[in-house]
């Protein structure tokens, strides 16, 4: 795809991971003209300079209401419509709502030539939401082994066990209280902090 | 047997009454689990109502109308069968607006045709010492805080598509923009003018109350279809909404109402700033002045939740006169239409009240009349509209 037959594309997104991953898979796809706008501030002169034909904004930015402003008065850039506007695919409509982006396309673009951008967009999204998960289940994986080392700490002190026996004891009273063992381990602490 | 609902609010002081329908339990005891969503933008609010990821929404009323008028997006026929609020918008300037406005007062600082009139100064000489214009924020294109800002300065002779910029701002923004200068003044609802007059940095110029007496604010929306398919549940959501805007108008109940609306997951900010909204105390200026008025925001009294159709009309004619739309009597018809004082009643088992419910009190203009917009609309100076 030549540079002239791709359109112009703006990113608006404060994640600049996502924003990359999104990027990374347009210009793949042969969308070379992307722009990523990560400052809200002005955001609309940042588009009027860009002049887009799509606009991309995820769901959980607050600024899509300014994007919203641009269909009163468009005066610098040809005026965008919103993507929702085409009720005909009510499909990809509720996929990228579910995904959490949403696009202003330029009055005119040919739906054709949307449709591969928004699919490559939600499942961009998607995998990126599926990353996050990840990394936040490390994180309180991670968050739990201190936990329970403290907790483990407290219990070798206070009743005299060894570390394995300290452990079984979490273990067995966590699948007792069908809690996990974290949250066991939790309890132990702010217990004994309090009987400090 | 239990109906669950999913419904979108944004964290807004005048989603009191459904806040505190769902977890006070009155929501409940009409046999209703509703899940509350707390969205960012008005934009996802009115794309997941009219796409049915949400069965209702807390919705600024004119964007109840825009969609049943297919304005600026997709059409799609709203119902509102219960009103949010009554007024609860504030224009707070920034200190240097503020001082300026003051050099050029000349009577009452809380009448807005005096405060318009310097404003109007303050525009001609920001123009003669070929300053930029000033930037006023406002929320959405289709909001009450656009119409009032617009009604308020264009009284006094200001042009807001002219003489200065008006531009769309998401309210937790707004705070942060009046502090860096990107904006010198906004109109929004609470609790964020308080919070800009906490950090010193705005001082609240009027309460909306001062530019129009009643101005319908937010609506609880559901999709005209789906309020067809579902009468039961539409009245049991009336009910519900009713009951809790009672417990939140009773004095006595007013800390407990502004604790369940501060929690994170709700509004999120203290529970002292909510309730000065809840009360209609607010500090003013960052040196401690209060104000206080008995019509800041209403959330049930004064038949607040009944949807008046004659609002409905009078957005419509705001949208009119800055070029939204155009003229039309479908126009006014589907508008008005968006407000249903019907199923609100229904929902109550009453017939409508005797007398008609209180009009706006513009403090410009005459009387609306909504059988005769054009009329109306004549008798302003400044507008975007043909007739």
């Amino acid at each position: 795809m030549s540079a002239e037959q791709s359109p112009k594309i703006v990113i608006v997104d404060e994640s600049p991971i996502r924003a990359a991953i999104l990027q990374e898979g347009l210009r793949e796809a042969g969308f070379t003209q992307v722009v990523h706008i990560s400052e809200m501030q002005s955001l609309l002169a940042r588009i009027y300079a860009v002049d887009p034909e799509i606009i991309l904004i995820d769901l959980e930015n607050p600024s899509r209401d300014v994007l919203e402003a641009m269909f009163q008065v468009s005066r610098a850039v040809k005026r965008p419509i919103a993507m929702f506007v085409d009720q005909s695919d009510s499909a990809s409509i509720q996929a990228s709502v579910e995904a959490g982006v949403s696009a202003y396309i330029v009055d005119g673009l040919k739906k054709e030539r949307i449709k591969p951008i928004l699919d490559l967009c939600v499942s961009r999204f998607n995998a990126f939401a599926k990353l996050q998960e990840e990394l936040e289940r490390t994180k309180s994986q991670l968050e739990d082994r201190k936990v329970i080392e403290r907790a483990k700490g407290i219990l070798m002190k206070v009743k005299g066990l060894t570390e394995d026996e300290a452990y079984v004891l979490l273990r067995s009273t966590a699948m007792r209280e069908k809690k996990k063992i974290g949250e066991i381990a939790q309890s132990i602490i702010t217990a004994s902090e309090m009987l400090k | 047997m239990t109906v669950p609902l999913r419904i979108g609010f944004i964290p807004l002081v005048d989603a009191a009454a459904l806040i505190v329908a769902v977890d006070k339990g009155f929501a409940a005891a009409e046999g209703l689990d509703i899940e509350l969503v707390r969205e960012v933008s008005w934009s996802n609010v009115r794309d997941k109502l009219n796409i049915g990821l949400f069965d209702a929404a807390h919705l600024l009323a004119p964007v109840a109308i825009a969609s049943s008028l297919g304005l600026g997006h997709v059409k799609v026929p709203i119902a509102a069968p219960f009103n949010l609020g009554i007024n609860g918008n504030a224009i707070t300037v920034s200190p240097a607006l503020h001082a300026a406005l003051m050099e050029e007062i000349d009577g009452d600082r809380f009448d807005p045709m005096v405060t318009a009139k310097a404003l109007a100064k303050v525009v001609a000489k920001r123009r003669k010492a070929g300053a930029e214009p000033l930037t006023f924020g406002m929320t959405f294109p289709f909001s009450t805080h656009n119409y009032q800002l617009r009604f308020w300065m264009a009284a006094g002779g200001v042009d807001p598509d002219e003489d200065v910029r008006l531009v769309v701002l998401p309210p937790p923004y707004m705070v942060d923009s009046l502090k860096s200068g990107h904006v010198d003044a906004f109109c929004v609802g609470a609790p964020w003018n308080s919070v800009a007059v906490d950090l010193g940095i705005g001082h609240i110029l009027h309460f909306v109350s001062d530019i129009l007496v009643r101005a319908a604010e937010k609506v609880l929306a559901v999709r005209q279809v789906w309020a067809e398919k579902n009468p039961d549940t539409v009245a049991a959501l009336v009910r519900a909404a009713v009951k809790a805007a009672a417990f939140i108008e009773d004095p006595e109940n007013r800390t407990e109402a502004a604790r369940i609306l501060a929690q994170p997951e709700r509004i999120g900010v203290d529970a002292e700033v909510i309730q000065r909204t809840l009360t209609g105390r607010l500090k003013i200026s960052p040196d401690g002045t209060f104000r206080e008025s008995g019509r800041y925001l209403l959330v049930g009294r004064e038949e607040a939740g009944r949807p008046d159709p004659v609002q409905a009309a009078w957005l419509y004619a705001q949208m009119v006169r800055w070029g939204q739309t155009t003229l039309s009597p479908e126009g006014v018809k589907t508008a008005m239409a968006v407000f249903r004082s019907d199923l609100y009643d229904a929902a109550l088992g009453r017939r409508p009240p005797e007398q008609p419910p209180a009009a706006f009190g513009a403090f410009a203009g005459p009387v609306f009349d909504p059988d005769n917009i054009r009329g109306h609309l004549e008798a302003f100076e400044v507008g975007r509209w043909k007739a």
